[in-house]
């Protein structure tokens, strides 16, 4: 081995580590370390003079390798192997050490115990480093296609602004048509635009633009590969209609005579045929047939679509079809679920038919509704003369969920004002805060409140029909305690609406899953970092947007779909992708082929050669987890930059002050 | 180092890169206090473990040693941590043998989610062993090359 200049780099980082850690003492102690030529303490070494500082002495001292001691490299490692690569150093002989996260953030009540931690962690990088060797990224081409999951309002944006820009776009939706929660909704906060109105058009675009493949009604079911060559096959459930002769004029769903309640679009209060569209302005046009209503699936008869239908375009036997398509990129846009309030069975949600949830309050209110837009109690006919809404339901509450659900105050003054609107009731608001924070929000709260609805603070704790006097007969009344008069109350009303909260997807852990991106502890899907970066996931190439990654408005969908956009055209511009170069090898010369290693690998990287008698693992596939390496009985599969002499000898670093006695603080 | 009270372990750990390495980290970004005990290495995933360096880092003298990774089922490469379990029980079998206490040498799961999780679990083993009291294999044992402790673990 020719002669090691590690150079030492230890960060104040301000007081957010020089705080806790006695840097300048790190810095004089890791002087002594073997091999270590210069060892310097700076201010803040991710700065551009920290960074020069690295390139400088590079040159000077001709370092052959470089240790920085600051934060997580999940935060800056990148930085500084760019800093040693402009300074010709190959940035794989580079080593951080964490000693923000893991030692000055938590370790503040124990400034000695945090100063040694840092020493050690230093000493472990210093010994690791020196075995450490130039790497070569790979280069692999990028595909120019998209895969958006999801075609609610943030991912028909994303799909849009790919499309736009000239590449192609394949977009999967589960349900029958896209447009998600937005197509259900009557008016939108905080300009009272029209949902529909706003919403068509768009949809109208992503379902005929010639670079968007919408593929509704369909399931992604396994995605293989990595960043710029990704494999998704895709499962493209039967409509039981030919879409090549369908024209969607509707002859169908007019003359079948099984009515069936809509759950879905309808929210359980109106109904749809076996066979139907969801919605007018459904994109695709298409109907589907549902199977499990549909009479000719259960007796063999009817067949009434069939007969009516000018195309000839049902087909009874179609079945699955399952397509693979290659993208070079992912955004996951599967948006939230509603709570469902039948989880506090205080409110009477099921129990009390007058209680309703806020999205079926969307369907009445909406002139395409179940009541063509009139608001009425659950008989279909009678007009309320007051409403109670209950803000906060299933959120901002330890019991079900912690987070706060971002649109229900906005959602709860949108139905105040619709509500006074169509029908002259007296309208109470039920909230906890009041959150009224994006742009126009807070004029609106002020325009609903001089229109003239109530404001009661007081988180609701009963909502029940038994009646304590003769005004309360007939009504539902709202139990709670007033905390801005101190007192506690009953408010009797003749109608309640829920604003009930969003939840993640009830299967949003297993889809993360598949595609690579992680759910945080209130299980919607995890940003890579939740200021600088919330738009990209852990998983290269896999980005989330929308309110799958957290509670929000249409405004912010959009604008996270745009962003998650931007971040796909940047790597299709670029061409092609480096993908790390930690991945294993096998030292044929030395391979026994016992074909342990096979065996081990999930990604079936490694082939036995039949000829040669020896394994070999093939660097496309190969992730660089080191599970091979670690089950290699011959330890002749080299782990590159987790290599066995790295590891040792950083275990032999960090415990250089129990082995020599040399790390207590004075 | 005596066992009068002012013992302070030792604890090495191997943390998987895609989630334990990430609840340490959130653990540090929520600034949630644990004992300064462990000194942790990355590895990309728990299934790179190789039960030689465990061997070696209380060789060391290492009081304890924690491999904490990706939950069951959520291992960023599927089925490392699976892996893991397996070795992980036979590496245990071999300690027993040694002599070792059960507390010394612990696997757990975190996900980047879960920086309270990683805390706790770091500041109850820091007790478990504070009770052990120190190990100082580091005395018993010579050091070793390596390459020799690797075959031995194999065998
Ligand atoms: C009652 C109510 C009223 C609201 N009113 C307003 C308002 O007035 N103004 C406002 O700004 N915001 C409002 N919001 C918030 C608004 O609904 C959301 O901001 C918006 O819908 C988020 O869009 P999205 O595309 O992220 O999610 P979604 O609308 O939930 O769309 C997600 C889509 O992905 C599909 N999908 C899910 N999983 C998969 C999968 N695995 N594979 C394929 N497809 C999948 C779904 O079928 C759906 O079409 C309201 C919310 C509620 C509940
Ligand atoms: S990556 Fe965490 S255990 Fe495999």
């Amino acid at each position: 081995m020719s002669e090691q200049r590690v150079g030492v780099y230890v960060c104040h980082c301000g007081h957010n580590i020089a705080g806790t850690v006695d840097v300048e003492h790190v810095a004089e102690w890791s002087a002594n370390l073997p091999n270590v030529v210069i060892s310097r303490d700076n201010k803040f070494m991710c700065a551009s003079t920290g960074q020069e500082q690295i390139e400088e002495d590079i040159k000077e001292f001709d370092l052959t390798h470089v240790v920085v001691a600051s934060c997580s490299p999940h935060m800056h490692e990148k930085t500084f192997r760019n800093a040693c690569a402009r300074a010709g150093l190959n940035p794989y002989l580079f080593e951080m050490a964490n000693i923000r996260e893991h030692a000055s953030w938590v370790h503040a009540s124990d400034k000695d115990g945090a100063t040694n931690k840092a020493k050690s962690l230093v000493s472990a990088a210093v010994h690791r480093v020196i075995h450490q060797e130039p790497l070569q990224p790979m280069q692999v081409d990028i595909r120019p296609e998209t895969l958006v999951v999801g075609g609610g309002i943030a991912g028909i944006q994303t799909a849009l602004e790919i499309a736009d820009a000239g590449y192609h776009v394949y977009l999967v939706e589960r349900e029958p048509s896209i447009g998600g929660h937005m197509a259900m909704f009557d008016k939108t906060f905080p300009t009272l635009d029209c949902s529909a109105c706003i919403l068509t058009p768009k949809m109208f675009d992503a379902g005929s633009h010639p670079h968007i493949t919408l593929l509704s009604y369909s399931e992604v079911e396994q995605v293989d590969g990595y960043v710029g060559n990704f494999t998704v096959r895709v499962r493209r459930k039967a409509r039981h209609v030919d879409e090549d002769l369908c024209t969607g004029c509707g002859s169908c769903w007019e003359k079948c005579p099984i009515k069936v309640i809509d759950t879905v679009f309808e929210a359980g209060l109106g109904s749809r045929k076996a066979i139907y569209r969801p919605f007018p302005q459904a994109v695709p046009k298409y109907p589907i047939i549902d199977v499990e209503n549909c009479t000719y699936y259960k007796s063999g008869k009817c067949r009434m679509c069939e007969k009516v239908c000018p195309t000839e375009a049902i087909r009874f036997d179609q079945e699955d079809e399952i397509l693979e398509v290659e993208v070079g990129n992912i955004v996951l846009a599967t948006g939230f679920q509603l709570f469902d309030p039948r989880r506090i069975p205080n409110y009477g949600y099921g129990r009390l038919e007058n209680v309703f949830t806020n999205l079926e309050f969307e369907r009445l209110s909406n002139a395409a509704g179940p009541t063509e837009g009139k608001i009425v109690l659950r008989d279909g006919v009678t007009e309320p003369e007051s409403v109670a809404i209950v803000h906060c339901v299933g959120s901002r509450d330890k019991n079900y969920n912690s987070h706060c659900s971002a649109i229900c105050c906005m959602a709860s003054l949108k139905f105040a004002h619709l509500v006074m609107e169509k029908t002259g009731a007296k309208v109470y608001n039920f909230y906890i805060d009041m959150r009224s924070i994006s742009k126009g929000y807070e004029e609106f709260y002020h325009r609903i409140m001089e229109e003239g609805a109530s404001f009661i603070r007081g988180k609701v704790s009963e909502i029940t029909d038994a009646a304590h006097t003769p005004e309360e007969e007939g009504k539902l009344i709202l139990v709670c305690e007033d905390t801005l008069i101190g007192r506690p109350r009953r408010v009797p009303v003749d109608m309640v609406i829920l604003s009930a909260g969003l939840e993640p997807r009830a299967d949003a852990q297993e889809v993360g899953y598949m595609f690579g991106a992680g759910c945080g502890d209130t299980g919607f899907f995890t940003e890579r970092h939740p200021k600088l970066d919330p738009v990209a996931t852990v998983t290269e190439g896999v980005f989330i947007a929308g309110a799958c990654q957290g509670a929000k408005d249409i405004p912010d969908s959009v604008a996270q779909g745009a962003a998650a956009a931007a971040r796909v055209l940047a790597t299709i511009s670029k061409k092609q992708v480096n993908l790390e170069p930690v991945r294993a090898e096998i030292d044929e010369s030395r391979c026994s082929g016992c074909r342990i290693c096979n065996n081990m690998c999930p990604y079936h990287a490694i082939d036995f050669i039949e000829a040669d008698g020896v394994s070999r693992v093939n660097p496309a596939l190969c992730k660089g987890c080191g599970t091979c390496v670690a089950a290699c009985p011959s330890q002749v599969i080299n782990g590159a930059h987790f290599t066995f002499d790295q590891l040792i000898a950083e275990i032999d670093g960090i415990m250089v002050d129990v082995t020599a006695g040399a790390l207590e603080v004075v | 180092m005596s066992d009068n009270g002012t013992f302070k372990p030792v604890i090495v750990g191997f943390l998987c890169n895609w989630c334990s390495y990430r609840a340490a980290d959130l653990a540090g970004t929520s600034r949630m206090g644990y004992p300064a005990t462990l000194r942790d290495i990355r590895i990309m995933c728990t299934g790179r473990l190789d039960p030689t360096f465990v061997l070696r880092a209380l060789q060391k003298g290492a009081d304890g040693v924690l491999i904490m990774g990706c939950h069951p089922g959520q291992c960023h490469y599927q089925e490392g941590n699976y892996k893991a379990i397996r070795r992980f029980a036979l590496l245990k079998r071999t300690l027993r043998q040694l002599g070792l206490e059960e507390e010394r040498v612990q696997l757990h799961w975190a996900s980047a989610a879960e920086g309270v999780r990683f805390a706790e679990t770091v500041t109850r083993m820091t007790k478990e062993i504070t009770a052990l009291g120190p190990l100082d294999w580091s005395h018993n044992w010579p050091n070793e090359d390596p390459y020799a402790l690797e075959e031995a673990a194999h065998e």
